[in-house]
């Protein structure tokens, strides 16, 4: 029996949006408020879903404590409360919600192994959201 | 094709226990849903059901018969009951959300006549939530 399990998390964090190989006027232009020089922040919430059979001895798909322990370390502890334009993975990569998605699913895929990763949806504010599932069509 | 849901909510408790696990396994693998008086929540319902739109009526399900199968098939069942203890689907059963969602799904499924029942999303708590599409 198939499942799919989402849980949702929520940390804060800053960016400005801005690519360097464009002037400042187009800047201005592509990125409106979101170019601001010195960033701006947001309540991001991050909804993982994974995908799997319910396992008939303990009814679940995996243990939520091993989803909420790997998220909490390798995410929200990476993430939360800093300026993301400041962090590696984003040295060359502007700080989108797009580009977060796919940084947070990469982080999931490759290191998240109790249950198949389907797909992450993220909230920048209650007005947009993004999803991705590595490529995939996400199963709705 | 068109896709509509309901929702509903009830309350319930339930506790986390598998007796072929010792009881030192049954704490590590289920935590605080390991209290045998068990806890509660108040989950959240969302049935989805799909078809296409009568011509007659303009509905894809007559909203009226679907909320009172839900309330016969699934809220008389569940609402304010401890589920472990009450419900039979969990005599041997734990009743974690994805074991209930599949429950609700075998609950509604053949109970539904004009429309197909596409997804069941059951809510634990606002931050987490189960779907089942029925065998994949």
């Amino acid at each position: 029996m198939k499942a799919y399990l989402t849980r949702r998390y929520w940390f804060s964090a800053s960016h400005r949006l801005h690519n360097n190989a464009m002037s400042a006027e187009q800047n201005l232009a592509v990125y409106g408020k979101c170019n601001n020089p010195h960033g701006h922040g947001h309540n991001y919430a991050l909804e993982v879903t994974v995908a799997g059979r319910v396992e008939a001895a303990t009814g679940m798909i995996c243990n939520l404590a091993d989803l909420d322990a790997f998220v909490d370390e390798k995410i929200l502890q990476r993430f939360s409360h800093e300026n993301l334009n400041t962090l590696e993975e984003f040295r060359s990569v502007i700080p989108t919600t797009e580009n977060l998605c796919i940084e947070i699913y990469g982080i999931l895929e490759r290191g998240f192994h109790h249950a198949a990763v389907e797909k992450i949806r993220m909230e920048e504010t209650m007005l947009n959201s993004f999803e991705y599932a590595g490529g995939r069509e996400a199963k709705h | 094709m068109v896709y509509l849901t309901r929702k509903a909510e009830f309350s319930a408790s339930h506790y986390y226990h598998n007796p072929e696990f010792t009881p030192e396994e049954n704490r590590r693998i289920f935590g605080k849903c390991n209290n045998p008086h068990g806890h509660g929540h108040n989950y959240t319902l969302e049935v989805t059901v799909k078809g296409n739109v009568d011509q007659k009526s303009g509905f894809v399900v007559d909203l009226k018969d679907l909320k009172e199968t839900m309330n016969r098939e699934v809220l008389d069942a569940v609402d304010h009951r401890f589920l472990n203890k009450e419900v039979k689907e969990f005599r041997d059963r734990i009743p974690t959300t994805e074991n209930l969602a599949i429950a609700i799904w075998n609950w509604l499924q053949p109970k539904l006549n004009a429309a197909r029942l596409h997804r069941i999303r059951l809510y634990e708590t606002p931050d987490l939530f189960v779907d089942y599409y029925g065998e994949a």
